[in-house]
């Protein structure tokens, strides 16, 4: 690290000079926080576009199972010869869909780009604690994507047993195509996959608790950097436990052991493996995924509290209450996993824990809801595009998280497990959510990354696009699931009792064809405004935090001179009695009438006089001096 | 960068390997409750036999390795660079016999007829604890390998004890890590 490190006295302006910098060092493998977070992102981006087009087809079939798409067999070949999708590139594309947008797009791509962007922004570092990890990270990742990618050019085609890819179907490669080479290149674009969040995370832990600027206290973190910083906990707590298990299934593979497998017959063969027990893969398994959805929305909550308040104007409404309902997710993700396998013959007493403990949940995100609307209650709210999406944010976790409390109720979940309305759920609550949540942040903080403004009318029109779009995708599919239709299912013509939703999955298609042509305006807007958006000011959104206070033009080590010192929260926005509607955190109290402490005018009373003025102006309760 | 920041910085990379431990461990902990959820499914699960007496020449071999090193981060601490080198070197060479023993114990086990193919999994269990140690293993002994190259580079006072200091912190990780497989594996032989 200490070759790229710019050195810095006070007062030292030569942050710019670039340490002769070459392309690779600088766009490649850059060990810069900054240019690895435009990395992750713009590969997010990549793996979410190539995500949604796999959705749009498997959306093709569900529509039209009776119809031929000559242009289908162009692209795909013998996957769709005479134009129709075959039943084994079905599930693969369901499964690559899913693994690529919970694993690529919304763990690598929201965290990996946020975390690094803000962390040491946002705390005033000068880069992360190891910024060789942090590289290393990155291109574990960029590996990853390549290989999960690849699959798709075997022979035999992409893995096909779900993103969950569940043993004995993805541990017997004779059992389908998509179990042979290709679930072998899933197991191990996983497993790198593991080691960059790992390397990742354990950065950003270390960056929050070690790196922070003088007066940056942990309750003077914006609750971005607290979100990402559980966020980091719970994935080195649970991803190594996704090691252990696809390890082992590696072995059941591969070499013939038989950790998960018992008395298979396979096309009239019997297998020799006995004694294995697939429950086993179940349990560790969701020992990571479930924390892996807290994984996937937590950043996202932090990222819309930020733009939340910011464009309300406002102090963000029960700003402890958010980080302990933080760290109440953070906590609880770890004893839910079991709501996953209510239905594996799992002793009643023991579901009923696991019932108890996921209903809980719903108390912690209620609570984030709420501040959420508290904090938008009477302010001066400035519909930004980042605002409308993290507003769409809010609405989605909360239609999402209400169904989460049918589904995490034992006895309701064994009629509707593994029906549409889980599909419905999850798409909502954690899909939907956190892809909201990472626009939000990229509409937010494109200036920060890239020195432009988006254009906003752009934005909008990506907004409602994609907000109705969304929920005329996955609203029906509560209804599919309610009548009991499967997910995962190829056609819903072969059963008298589905065919009647196959209208409703017309609706649903043209929704996800048109939603899915409206991010055409997004990525156009995206990477053309790198060149073409209007120039940024330094804080174009009158934000309080540091990241805002570092000059437009990026170069390594952030600030030029001394890292600016902290003095308050970051949330003290329309204060009485301030010639500005918001104080950095960089402005002493000294400076200003008013903050957010507890006794905050005591024995000021020339303080108490103008707040009480203000209080009145607009019919608030007046203090008592 | 201040000496401040330089210090701050250190003080976060060496935190960095505590973190990166517990994920580590996680891994093993894993490992164990699998362990543990597999053998409990039938009566005819389990190791069903006595462990190898290769492990327990092996967990001398690594805590003789662990002494050594610490005696290697002594010496740096009183700037004795020759003397560093050869107990870092001892080191390596005793890591490396500890390897050996791992796998020669593999091969007492495949006599028993005791293989990782098996239909009693826990046994395969053996394999995949001691297995998946050895591969940290790897990691330490190029950590060292990197220790005793540093030592030939005339290194800064700092420089080297504080990659000492790490190489040390690893290496007694990996010592513990694996006393505690062996305790869990004796436990349930």
């Amino acid at each position: 690290m200490s070759s790229t490190v710019i050195s810095h006295n006070a007062g030292d302006h030569g942050g710019h000079d670039h340490h002769q910098e070459t392309f690779l060092t600088k766009y490649i493998f850059s060990q810069d926080h900054k240019m690895i977070a435009k990395q992750f992102l713009i590969t997010g981006i990549i793996m979410a576009v190539f995500a949604m087009v796999l959705s749009i087809l498997f959306r093709i079939q569900l529509a039209w199972p009776d119809t031929d798409f000559p242009i289908l067999e162009i692209f795909l070949g013998k996957w769709a010869e005479g134009g129709r999708i075959k039943p084994d590139f079905f599930l693969s594309l369901v499964t690559i869909h899913g693994t690529m947008m919970v694993f690529f797009v919304l763990t690598a791509g929201l965290s990996g780009t946020f975390s690094n962007l803000l962390i040491p922004y946002q705390l005033g570092a000068r880069d992360m604690a190891s910024p060789f990890m942090n590289m290393l990270s990155y291109w574990f990742f960029f590996t990853a994507c390549v290989l999960m990618t690849a699959s798709f050019f075997v022979e035999s085609g992409p893995a096909a047993a779900g993103w969950t890819v569940y043993p004995p179907l993805s541990a017997v490669p004779k059992a389908i195509a998509g179990s042979g080479l290709g679930m072998t290149l899933w197991l191990v674009s996983m497993f790198l996959f593991i080691i960059s969040q790992v390397i990742g995370g354990v950065n950003y832990i270390s960056t929050v608790l070690n790196l922070r600027t003088k007066g940056m206290d942990l309750w003077k973190m914006p609750l971005t950097i607290w979100s990402f910083f559980l966020t980091a906990i719970v994935g080195l707590l649970s991803f190594p436990v996704l090691v252990s298990a696809v390890v082992l299934l590696f072995f059941d593979r591969s070499v013939g052991t038989s950790f998960y497998l018992s008395d298979l017959v396979v096309g009239g063969e019997i297998l020799p493996n006995e004694g294995g027990s697939p429950i086993l893969f179940q349990h560790l398994f969701w020992f990571l995924g479930h924390p892996e959805v807290y994984i996937v929305v937590m950043p996202a909550l932090g990222l819309t509290s930020e733009v939340i308040s910011t464009n309300s104007r406002k102090p963000i409404f029960g700003y402890h209450a958010m980080v302990y309902s933080l760290v109440g997710i953070t906590v609880l993700s770890f004893i839910v996993w079991g709501h996953h396998m209510f239905v594996t013959g799992m002793n009643p007493f023991l579901g009923g824990v696991f019932m108890i403990t996921t209903l809980i949940i719903a108390v912690p995100s209620a609570v984030k809801a709420f501040n959420y609307i508290a904090t938008l209650w009477r302010g001066n709210i400035r519909f930004t595009p980042a605002m409308m999406f993290a507003v769409g944010m809010v609405s989605f976790f909360v239609s999402g998280g209400l169904t989460g409390i049918y589904l995490g109720n034992a006895t309701l979940d064994i009629n509707i497990h593994d029906t549409y309305f889980v599909v419905a759920h999850f798409h909502l609550v954690m899909g939907s959510a956190s892809i909201f949540g990472m626009l939000c942040g990229v509409y937010h903080w494109y200036p920060k990354m890239f020195g432009r403004m988006m254009d906003e009318r752009l934005g909008y029109f990506h907004f409602w696009l994609t907000f109705v779009g969304a929920y005329l995708v996955f609203f029906p599919m509560h209804f599919m699931g309610i009548d009991g239709v499967p997910r995962r299912y190829y056609a819903f013509t072969e059963f008298p009792f589905m065919e009647k939703w196959v209208s409703a999955n017309l609706l649903v298609t043209w929704a996800a064809i048109i939603a899915g042509l409206g991010q055409v305006a997004f990525l156009w807007n995206f990477f053309a405004s790198i060149w073409t958006g209007k120039k940024a000011t330094q804080n174009p959104w009158g934000s309080n935090t540091l990241e805002w206070t570092t000059p437009v033009e990026h170069f390594h080590g952030n600030w030029p001179g001394e890292i600016p010192t902290v003095y308050r929260w970051p949330y003290d926005y329309s204060k009485p009695g301030h010639h500005e509607d918001f104080i950095p955190q960089t402005v002493p109290f000294s400076e200003t009438m008013s903050s957010n402490l507890a006794h905050d005018f005591d024995g000021d009373e020339e303080a108490l006089r103008i707040q009480n003025e203000w209080n009145k102006q607009n019919n608030r309760e007046i203090l008592e001096g | 960068m201040t000496t401040e920041e330089v210090l701050q910085r250190r003080k976060a990379k060496k935190f960095n390997l505590w973190l990166g431990m517990i994920g580590m461990f996680m891994m093993f902990a894993a490992l164990s409750s699998g362990f543990i959820v597999y053998t409990a499914s039938g009566v005819d699960k389990g190791i069903k036999t006595l462990l190898p007496v290769a492990f327990a020449y092996s967990t001398a071999v690594i805590i003789v390795s662990s002494l050594s090193f610490h005696f290697a981060y002594r010496a740096a601490k009183f700037e004795q660079i020759g003397k560093q080198r050869l107990l870092l070197f001892i080191t390596l060479v005793l890591g490396i016999a500890f390897f050996v023993i791992q796998v020669e114990a593999w091969g007492v086990l495949a006599e028993r007829g005791i293989y990782f193919v098996n239909n009693n999994a826990s046994q395969s269990f053996v394999y995949v604890f001691t297995g998946m140690h050895l591969a940290h293993i790897i990691a330490g002994l190029i950590v060292l390998v990197r220790c005793i190259i540093g030592t030939f580079r005339a290194p800064k006072f700092a420089d080297n004890l504080f990659r000492m200091e790490l190489a040390g912190i690893f290496w007694h990780f990996l010592d513990l890590l694996w006393i505690y497989i062996y305790v869990f594996l004796l436990l349930n032989q």
